[in-house]
């Protein structure tokens, strides 16, 4: 019952294949349920409306600003969390991961109350000239807020497993922090930072709760394809379907052409 | 409302009701000794708006009839509609707009036909300051406001739509929300200026905001249709139930909410 191959240990009980694959069909089913609603013969005419069109647009470019954000506000957040030892880390990590169990709608209220106009940093930011609320800047934030946690777990789970011994003996040679960051950290653990990366985009093109509270919902500037979707609900099922599986079909493209199982490749790579 | 108008208000509702006198007469609180009582539960789907009238008039109705029992669920019209086509076992279906229930009607799903028992009408919504003092629809036009509608795809909005069309005016919304709840929350937490909403919305959300009539409004009234539904194993409770909502005492509790009498 032994098999080995390149990686190691990979036998698995033969039993344990059943419940996989109720598991799997657990996920798959309702997928194909609802390719079996999509009406083909309007399918083009529904996902290239205008409508459509606005929405898958502005759900791309704003995902994609999202994942950059998480990305500024994520590498440092994950390594102060990975090699950091100050007071209040623990803390730190169960505030920054909140996002992942919160009912999003709660994180668009509490967005609305930090950035909105009557919000704790509202009245400054409208001093300034800026204003959120409505914006597409709204939507980005709403996005990055929920994405967040997605990339500082990918990455802080990276840096821990390639541990700290290459970059102590940097600095024994003489490099300094910020070149050890640099050259040796960064390198080592950009397999798990691109699915972080990748996971934070596939959850920004879902997010809906969170967006629809803090951001409104006006075609080209808020609407994005979940809140579409929604929308159209309300009138046309068979829309609403088309458009459901352009968001899967996205989905599942970006996941599979960047995101790779976490086998610790970069550990690997790293060691050559 | 005096005595004398009450009870003229409840002749004209019998009458123009479709369903039998014996339920309304049971209504008027005499003892029905033609039939028995209805007895059993039964579970009502009703509009979001709703949900204040309903609950109460459903307590009352249960005081009423003891050995039954009525049970709630709110929702948006549409999804409701959704619901119980796909089997949710709803035995009466009250809508916020005569769209959703002709879309249960196609389903074969209604019993009878449907009745109008309210309507609503929209009115302008403000944070309760009224920080741009707004007075009138014309006033929403001014390019400064941030107002806040419902998407023309929900009810709400098309109310909305043919009310910019009738007073020939164009808004400039910065959100299309696909609730009312949103718009309030919008205009609530002084996000927005201004929203357009139902009267009976304004009055549930209390101090919270501060409602302003618009003449234009009449151009669009919202009627509520409601029926028992075809698949109900227990019509006789539910129309029972139907003829409590059409009664003096359902039309009581929803005028109260800010419902208007229903268009004969």
């Amino acid at each position: 019952m032994f098999r080995r191959s390149g990686s190691g240990y990979t036998a698995v009980p033969r039993w344990l294949y059943v419940f996989a694959a109720v598991g799997a069909l657990f996920v798959i089913l309702p997928l194909l349920g609802m390719v079996a609603k999509v009406n083909w013969s309007e399918f083009i005419p529904l996902i290239t409306s205008e409508a459509s069109l606005a929405a898958l647009g502005l759900s791309l470019r704003t995902s994609a600003a999202s994942t950059a954000l998480c990305i500024i506000l994520g590498v440092p957040l994950a390594l102060v969390l990975a090699r950091g030892n100050f007071r209040g880390q623990r803390l730190l990590r169960a505030f920054v991961l909140l996002p992942l169990v919160l009912p999003p709608v709660v994180g668009g209220i509490a967005l609305l109350y930090t950035f909105g106009r009557q919000g704790l940093l509202g009245s400054s930011l409208e001093m300034a000239g800026i204003q959120i609320a409505f914006s597409t800047v709204a939507v980005v934030l709403a996005q990055t807020f929920v994405a967040l946690p997605f990339l500082v777990v990918s990455l802080e789970g990276a840096l821990r497993t390639a541990g700290g011994r290459y970059e102590a003996v940097a600095a024994t040679l003489g490099a300094r922090p910020t070149t050890v960051l640099r050259r040796v950290t960064l390198p080592m653990v950009l397999p798990g930072l691109a699915s972080g990366a990748v996971l934070s985009f596939a959850r920004s093109l879902g997010e809906f709760g969170a967006t629809l509270t803090f951001a409104g919902s006006l075609q080209g500037v808020t609407r994005t394809l979940p809140l579409e979707i929604y929308l159209q609900r309300e009138t046309d099922a068979d829309a609403a379907v088309a458009l459901s599986l352009v968001l899967v079909a996205v989905a599942v493209i970006v996941v599979a052409l960047s995101y790779r199982s976490p086998r610790l490749p970069h550990l690997a790579r790293a060691t050559r | 409302m005096n005595r004398l108008g009450r009870s003229a208000a409840a002749l004209f509702i019998c009458a123009a009701l479709t369903v039998s006198l014996a339920s309304c007469a049971a209504e008027t609180n005499t003892p029905d000794t033609s039939i028995s009582g209805p007895t059993g539960e039964i579970t009502v789907f009703a509009a979001a708006s709703l949900n204040g009238p309903f609950t109460e008039l459903a307590a009352d109705f249960e005081a009423q009839h003891p050995g039954t029992e009525i049970k709630l669920s709110f929702a948006g019209s549409s999804d409701l509609v959704t619901q119980i086509i796909a089997g949710a076992p709803a035995d009466v279906f009250a809508s916020a707009d005569e769209r959703n229930m002709t879309k249960l009607a196609d389903a074969d799903l209604v019993a009878g036909t449907p009745i109008d028992f309210a309507t609503n009408t929209l009115q302008i919504v403000v944070p309760p300051a009224n920080p741009a003092e707004v007075s009138s629809l014309a006033d929403l036009t001014k390019p400064e406001l941030k107002v806040v509608i419902c998407a023309p795809q929900v009810p709400c909005g098309a109310a909305t739509k043919t009310i910019e069309e009738a007073a020939r005016l164009v808004l400039t919304p910065v959100s299309e929300e696909s609730s009312v709840t949103d718009v309030l929350g919008k205009v609530r937490s002084g996000e927005a200026d201004a929203g357009l909403v139902y009267v009976t919305d304004v009055l549930a959300a209390g101090d919270q905001v501060k409602g302003i009539e618009f003449p234009e409004s009449s151009a669009a009234v919202n009627s509520y249709p409601i029926a028992t539904v075809g698949t109900s194993s227990n019509q006789k409770l539910a129309d029972a139930f139907i003829a409590s909502v059409t009664g003096p005492e359902g039309q009581k509790m929803l005028s109260a909410a800010g419902f208007g009498t229903p268009r004969s």
